[in-house]
């Protein structure tokens, strides 16, 4: 245990000297331990990537997904541990199901990142409880356009254009940061076809080869082609991306 | 009877003898929570009510038709209510009897639909089947129906089952009651329709064929089981007061369902300047 942490950092309900709360940071390391999960916003809908690390090579191919489905219009991504996300995400459908039977319309985005956000921070207020050790990408198409929102560990949560969680999230920042250079400029956001590729490019450039164990790449997007839904990206399509991404890795190989 | 405290004493009106059973005073329902040991009185009769929906079988397919009234009593309120609503991809319910019942039983089956839905994509488990769905709905009925306070509809589930490879169609009813066939249809056309589509159904598809001219023990056509269907469409507009002249057919095929647009029968009214005893007619 790490002596800085020492005597504070037992529960949650105890702030260190220094203001901080050594659980939610811990938790937070979780997430670092995670294949990477990306998130772009386009100009016609949103897509999900997530880099899945195989611990066995007996797993079933294409199994235990790590993108969920929330609502039709929205999908959750979550780097940390595993079953923590799928209790955020069961917890996050029953929002969106109470949304739709009280108001009779699709929560937006940005009310289910609301909420979410809230019942996260309720595990950072109680000695009793343990902070939930994922962040989420929460990402969907609803009446105000494409929206993509990340919750973190604290209970905090932001809207991004683009957005990188668990291992390897910095060098996939700096690539989404180059290419959303464009939109923060007053230009197009770029479409959900050219982020397929995007974020195979990154999660392949992201994974260490030589440290991490293999892994699959696992895609999903809401947008215009979907008719609004969450839906895996079709099979061709990822196929294509992963071959542009491998191609692209090896060039910049070769440059290095 | 009225117990009401501010009723005691007093002479029944014309309105109380008639409500001889109703137990609420007008204007109040009773209270239900745990301190109250008042009697309850659930839904007694349908208010907003849609008439008959008719279905049949085909080659490939099920056909479900229904018009578009709703009515309030015996007065045709809302005139483009769609009654017959696609479940899925290839499911189709179609409901007859109060209509604010079947608002509430498509929010409840959407909602199901959807849960469903957003499960597939880290469960790849197969989508619900028409009969799936059907049993859903017969075990809901069934179950309000024992809370004494039943959904007032009359159902045809249509949809195309997977497994079997043929078309389902099937019957469920607010008593929780529930049967299968070929040919089906609610209420007044279970008096009207039915026989008609049974007829068309088996001379091409029923028992006892020997004799009967274009009788080969397949089933209809789809142009055929829309031709019964209009005629049958035709034949409840003409005898049924609860009904108009705008009506929807649906179908589901394997490649999914599909409803049309509104349409009308040609109808022939000439003969009722010959009758005498109705009208303002002087003889």
């Amino acid at each position: 245990m790490s002596s800085i942490g020492t005597g504070y950092d037992l529960s949650v309900s105890t702030y260190s000297p220094d203001g901080r709360l050594f659980q939610v940071e811990y938790a937070n390391k979780a997430v670092e331990a995670a294949g990477v999960a990306v998130g772009i916003r386009c100009s016609d809908g949103i897509v999900l990537g997530v880099e899945r690390l195989l611990h066995s090579k007996l797993l079933v191919k294409g199994g235990n997904r790590r993108i969920q489905s929330v609502d039709e219009h929205v999908g959750l991504a979550t780097a940390g541990l595993l079953a923590d996300g799928k209790h955020l995400a069961t917890r996050l459908r029953d929002e969106a199901y109470n949304f739709r039977d009280t108001y009779n319309a699709p929560a937006t985005v940005q009310i289910l990142s609301d909420r979410l956000s809230g019942y996260v921070q309720a595990y950072t207020c109680y000695g009793s409880v343990r902070p939930f050790g994922v962040s989420s990408l929460v990402a969907g198409v609803d009446k105000t356009g494409p929206r993509l929102f990340c919750v973190e560990p604290s209970g905090v949560f932001y809207g991004y254009r683009a957005c990188a969680i668990g291992k390897g999230k910095a060098l996939a920042k700096t690539e989404l940061e180059k290419l959303i250079a464009k939109e923060a400029d007053g230009g197009e956001a770029i479409t959900c076809r050219e982020a397929i590729d995007e974020i195979a490019r990154i999660i392949y450039l992201v994974h260490d080869d030589n440290k991490d164990k293999d892994f699959e790449l696992e895609m999903t997007w809401v947008s215009t082609e979907t008719g609004g839904k969450h839906r895996a990206v079709p099979g061709e399509l990822q196929a294509e991306a992963e071959a542009k991404a491998k191609a692209a890795l090896e060039e910049g190989m070769e440059e290095d | 009877m009225n117990h009401h405290p501010a009723a005691w004493g007093q002479p029944l009106t014309a309105h109380q003898q008639f409500d001889m059973y109703s137990t609420n005073p007008m204007g109040m329902s009773a209270p239900r929570s745990a301190h109250s040991h008042g009697p309850v009185q659930n839904t007694q009769w349908p208010l907003v009510t849609g008439t008959s929906v008719i279905g049949i079988k085909y080659e490939g397919g099920v056909m479900l038709a229904a018009d578009n009234l709703a009515s309030y009593g015996s007065l045709a309120r809302f005139r483009d209510i769609e009654r017959l609503h696609a479940l899925g991809t290839h499911t189709i319910l179609g409901v007859a009897g109060d209509m604010s019942d079947f608002q509430y039983l498509k929010k409840e089956l959407d909602g199901l639909l959807r849960e469903e839905e957003t499960l597939t994509l880290t469960d790849a488990h197969p989508p619900l089947s028409p009969n799936n769905l059907y049993t859903f709905l017969a075990n809901l009925f069934y179950a309000r129906r024992n809370k004494i306070n039943p959904l007032w509809n009359a159902c045809l589930v249509g949809g195309w089952d997977f497994k079997k490879d043929e078309s389902f169609l099937g019957y469920v009813d607010l008593l929780g009651t529930t049967y299968t066939a070929p040919t089906l249809a609610t209420g007044f056309g279970a008096h009207i329709a039915q026989p008609l589509l049974r007829e068309a159904y088996e001379a091409k598809a029923g028992v006892d064929l020997e004799g009967r001219p274009g009788a080969d023990g397949r089933l209809l056509t789809a142009e055929e089981a829309e031709a019964v269907i209009d005629d049958c469409m035709k034949v409840l507009y003409y005898r049924d007061a609860r009904s108009i002249n705008k009506y929807q057919v649906a179908r589901v095929t394997k490649d999914g369902v599909s409803i049309s647009e509104s349409k009308s029968s040609e109808t022939e009214w000439m003969y009722a300047e010959g009758l005498r005893g109705y009208g303002g007619q002087t003889q």
